[in-house]
């Protein structure tokens, strides 16, 4: 039971993360690296700001959402105005960003936040803690899916889909870019701000494998919902964003189960980095596709047929 | 309405590959003109309405829209008075995105794009009528992804969307050759109807000479960033396909004796 919960409550506050890896993963169609420095950096803010100002939880979040935003537009412009590779830009983001963050953590890689306000609290049940991790999930999810449905939001999508659309509309595609980069980026600090307050501290090597850990959960929920959709049909009222919070959660739940089966924490990014090689080398896979004809070579009598 | 001065465009300048494209070429379009374009291949065609679009930068001269100096404009910017359909079907459109989705942005180019909703419900009927028009069944489909759709049906509602927002101008590139010929032949003729009805000023360049005889109220020929040939009117009107072929010949033979001449 309480493993279920700790499961939860990481796959919620990491579900943040994927939603902001899912922006730029899937409808930016960019592979942002800077979300390994962003997720410590929304940690370090909140650190600062809890234990050397002893300010307001609350804040904090909305610290390391601005603080987010900004390293996100750094990699945007480093990308769109000094038309840098946008993987390179990722990676130099990332690791100025260690930098940044220990600077910010007062010249420490670690603080722990003991005697901090966090807005979990300190005692008492831990459904508590779940349910405050869901409200901030859902603020996430439910704004996302409002901002998609803007038009900004359609530009948003329509600059992965196509970018000559977005330049034949008008548009300069750059800037939609950059502020896909931003929302993205200030979510995963949020992620990271709610993670540190959710272990009790931060750390500045704790981004490593982000990117990843996000991948994993926007795959798995994709894939979820691909074969639901073959079960049931089409589900509408299942959003993108919500299946990347199921495939959050059921990564940190297939983590727990490795752990279980006595595999240590540090086994786990080389298990995270298998798994999603695999996913991703099956994406373009479509399931109908894998049937046994194909095995047993039903394709080639096929087209035989067609040429006699 | 557009106004081409000394136009010079050279690619790959300096180097073993250069080739000089636009030489100071001159172009006058009046408003609401539909001009079909031909020529052989590496005539400039292409290269024409991408200097016109901004796609390319031109290297020299000027390029007016309106009064409106455009030619240091960004592509963006030009897009704005400019509408446009490429020879590939899907680069008009966003395949991940409902008809209903793409219109409503079509719609809504010249406009700022902010927080409001994407889409407005009381302009489905608009849409649907557009849609009904071009007799594909599209009207029907407005909540379905352009990535399911056929080629022609794609540029059938490309086409719609370039010329929604009213443009100044209209470049349409080649925009039926990846096409079969039946599906060529029923976009031409929605073609003609959107550009009627709409009353648009069109630049149209096309490898059919049929089509470029049949459509529209004036022709050019280019070859070798020249316009060659430069009919309107009654003249465009009497023009046969033989007549051109023996512009075209014409051409050629000169092209082959110089090479003789250069060889020998």
């Amino acid at each position: 039971m309480e493993i279920l919960q700790t499961v939860m409550e990481q796959g919620l506050i990491y579900g943040i993360l994927a939603v902001g890896v899912y922006i730029t993963y899937r409808i930016l169609n960019l592979a942002d690296l800077s979300v390994d420095g962003t997720f410590p950096l929304g940690a370090a803010v909140t650190a600062a700001w809890l234990v050397s100002k002893g300010g307001n939880p609350i804040v904090a979040c909305l610290l390391a959402l601005i603080a987010g935003g900004l390293a996100g537009l750094v990699t945007g412009l480093l990308h769109v105005g000094l038309k840098i590779n946008s993987l390179l830009s990722g990676i130099l983001v990332m690791m100025g960003l260690y930098s940044v963050n220990i600077r910010v953590m007062d010249n420490s890689a670690n603080v722990p936040l003991n005697s901090a306000n966090i807005i979990f609290p300190r005692y008492g049940k831990s459904e508590i803690r779940i349910l405050i991790v869901l409200a901030f999930a859902l603020l996430v999810k439910l704004g996302i899916d409002l901002f998609l449905k803007t038009k900004r939001g359609f530009i948003l999508r329509a600059v992965g889909d196509n970018e000559q659309l977005v330049t034949s509309l008008a548009v300069n595609k750059n800037s939609v870019k950059v502020l896909g980069l931003v929302i993205a980026n200030a979510l995963v600090a949020l992620s990271g701000s709610i993670f540190a307050q959710s272990q009790g501290y931060s750390d500045a090597g704790m981004g490593t494998g982000m990117v990843v850990t996000g991948l994993a959960a926007v795959i798995i929920g994709e894939t979820i919902l691909k074969i639901s959709t073959m079960i049931w049909g089409k589900l509408s009222f299942i959003k993108a964003t919500t299946a990347v919070f199921l495939g959050a959660v059921l990564y940190q739940g297939a983590i727990a189960l490795a752990m279980r089966i006595g595999m240590v924490q540090s086994d786990l990014k080389l298990v995270t980095a298998i798994i999603v090689a695999l996913a991703l080398s099956l994406n373009g896979v479509s399931f109908k596709k894998l049937n046994l004809k194909s095995l047993v070579g039903g394709d080639n009598s096929a087209s035989n047929k067609k040429s006699a | 309405m557009l106004q081409i001065r000394n136009l010079h465009k050279t690619f790959n300048a300096g180097s073993i590959n250069e080739k000089v494209v636009f030489d100071g070429l001159d172009l006058d379009v009046e408003k609401g003109q539909f001009i079909t374009i031909i020529g052989s291949n590496g005539a400039g065609k292409s290269t024409l309405l991408n200097v016109i679009s901004g796609l390319i930068q031109s290297d020299y001269g000027t390029i007016k829209l309106d009064g409106v100096d455009i030619s240091t404009m960004p592509e963006y910017k030009r897009s704005r008075n400019i509408g446009r359909v490429f020879q590939d079907p899907s680069a008009g459109v966003a395949p991940n995105m409902t008809i209903l989705e793409n219109m409503s942005m079509a719609y809504n180019k010249g406009n700022p794009f902010n927080l409001t909703w994407g889409i407005s419900r009381k302009n489905i009927s608009y849409f649907k009528d557009l849609l009904a028009e071009v007799n594909l069944g599209l009207e029907n489909k407005l909540y379905n992804k352009v990535g399911i759709l056929s080629g022609g049906q794609r540029q059938a509602l490309s086409l719609i969307m370039a010329v929604m927002s009213k443009p100044k101008l209209l470049l349409l590139d080649e925009h039926t050759a990846a096409l079969d010929p039946k599906t060529s032949e029923t976009i031409n003729e929605i073609t003609g109807k959107i550009v009627s009805e709409f009353n648009m000023t069109t630049l149209m360049v096309t490898h059919n000479m049929n089509h470029a005889i049949k459509m529209g109220n004036r022709l050019f020929m280019m070859d070798q960033g020249k316009i060659i040939l430069d009919v309107q009117g009654e003249q465009k009107k009497n023009l046969t396909v033989n007549k051109l072929l023996s512009h075209f010949e014409s051409l050629n033979s000169n092209s082959s004796l110089s090479d003789r001449v250069l060889f020998a």
